[in-house]
């Protein structure tokens, strides 16, 4: 995913009766974007727990715009918390699926990063980059929620640096897809 | 008589096909033949001494060693405050045993687990299907010579380009 930097920064110039901001349209797009960054309501083991906390009030990621959404159709952002199972992988995939493009994923911890602690179990996949396309990993085991804040500004960050209109138009490439081709879904 | 003879004498009323082991690493176990398993667990349940009302749990063990694929219940009693142990065995190819799940409904899933990890079919189970894996998973993760595929539906079952730990050979 590319990260140009638009050539030109905002700038706000005072007015007579209040202000203007001046800028690229990318750029002002890009700043509303990034502060309604709203996270789906889905959790797969354990970091879930620590989610939660993130959406409570002590952490209160609120104040940055990050609300959940209880619908993959409202959020932009999926947060693979937790261990994901090969039983879930498919759901994971099938929810990502229904989430609106532009859409971004935050490995968050150890498991959905690599597989973590259960590398060795016939039964988890060994990262959840192997199944949807990831663009921040959270190291953790779990992730404290300042942690996961820092994440979910990560994101922010690539959201505020993207060249939104050549991307709504369909004018970058996708991100690279693991899914494998043909692989079906249970429905 | 202590109170696990107690049961012992009475088991061995009830069922006289069951044989007892002190169980040198763990409780004292009653074996029974897989034909006799049904019949014996709906006899340790409603006779009144015995009474064992509560299935705490039901899991299997493969021994491929001697070819089988044992199953055991662990039984406890709220009303007389006892615990007894069953155990029973079937073939590792193609092994059948009647389900209990008429007996002590919690059975259900429990043997849906053993069908799913061990590959043991429960006749007369009204809904066998996996439990843990995938519908569509292709062998039996905890029998000793699972070997675990490459690909679950084409995404890779290792991390590419990490050291994951050696998995067990069989």
């Amino acid at each position: 995913m590319t990260t140009d930097k638009p050539e030109r920064e905002l700038v706000v110039e005072a007015g007579p009766e209040g202000g203007l901001v001046v800028g690229p349209i990318d750029r002002l797009l890009n700043l509303a974007r990034k502060h309604s960054l709203w996270y789906m309501l889905f959790g797969t083991a354990c970091c879930a727990i620590e989610l939660m906390q993130t959406g409570g009030p002590r952490t209160d990621a609120d104040r940055f715009g990050m609300v959940f959404r209880s619908t993959p159709r409202q959020a932009d952002v999926m947060l693979l918390a937790g261990t994901i199972t090969y039983k879930m992988a498919s759901r994971v995939r099938l929810l990502y699926e229904q989430m609106a493009e532009y859409r971004y994923v935050i490995a968050m911890g150890s498991c959905a990063s690599t597989g973590g602690l259960f590398q060795g179990s016939y039964a988890v996949v060994k990262g959840g980059d192997l199944i949807v396309p990831v663009d921040v990993y959270l190291p953790g085991c779990p992730p404290r929620p300042e942690a996961l804040v820092e994440g979910l500004m990560l994101v922010q960050q690539k959201m505020e640096r993207e060249p939104w209109l050549k991307k709504a138009h369909g004018k970058l490439p996708q991100p690279v897809d693991p899914w494998p081709e043909g692989a079906e879904l249970h429905r | 008589m202590s109170q696990i003879e107690t049961i012992q004498a009475r088991l061995l009323e009830l069922v006289p096909e069951s044989s007892w082991s002190d169980g040198a690493a763990g409780d004292p176990f009653a074996a029974l033949p897989a034909d006799g398993w049904h019949a014996a667990c709906l006899a340790v349940r409603d006779d009144p001494a015995l009474g064992f009302d509560f299935l705490r749990s039901l899991s299997g063990v493969d021994r491929p060693a001697d070819d089988r694929i044992e199953v055991v219940a662990h039984l406890f009693s709220y009303k007389h405050r006892h615990a007894l142990v069953l155990k029973t065995h079937t073939g590792r190819d193609g092994g059948a045993l009647p389900s209990i799940h008429d007996v002590w409904p919690a059975a259900e899933w429990y043997e849906r687990e053993i069908f799913d990890l061990l590959g043991v079919r429960f006749e007369g189970h009204r809904d066998l299907r996996r439990l843990l894996m995938p519908e569509d998973w292709q062998g039996h993760p905890l029998r000793k010579d699972y070997r675990e595929a490459e690909h679950y539906r084409g995404i890779p079952t290792r991390r590419p380009g990490y050291a994951a730990p050696d998995r067990d050979e069989p």
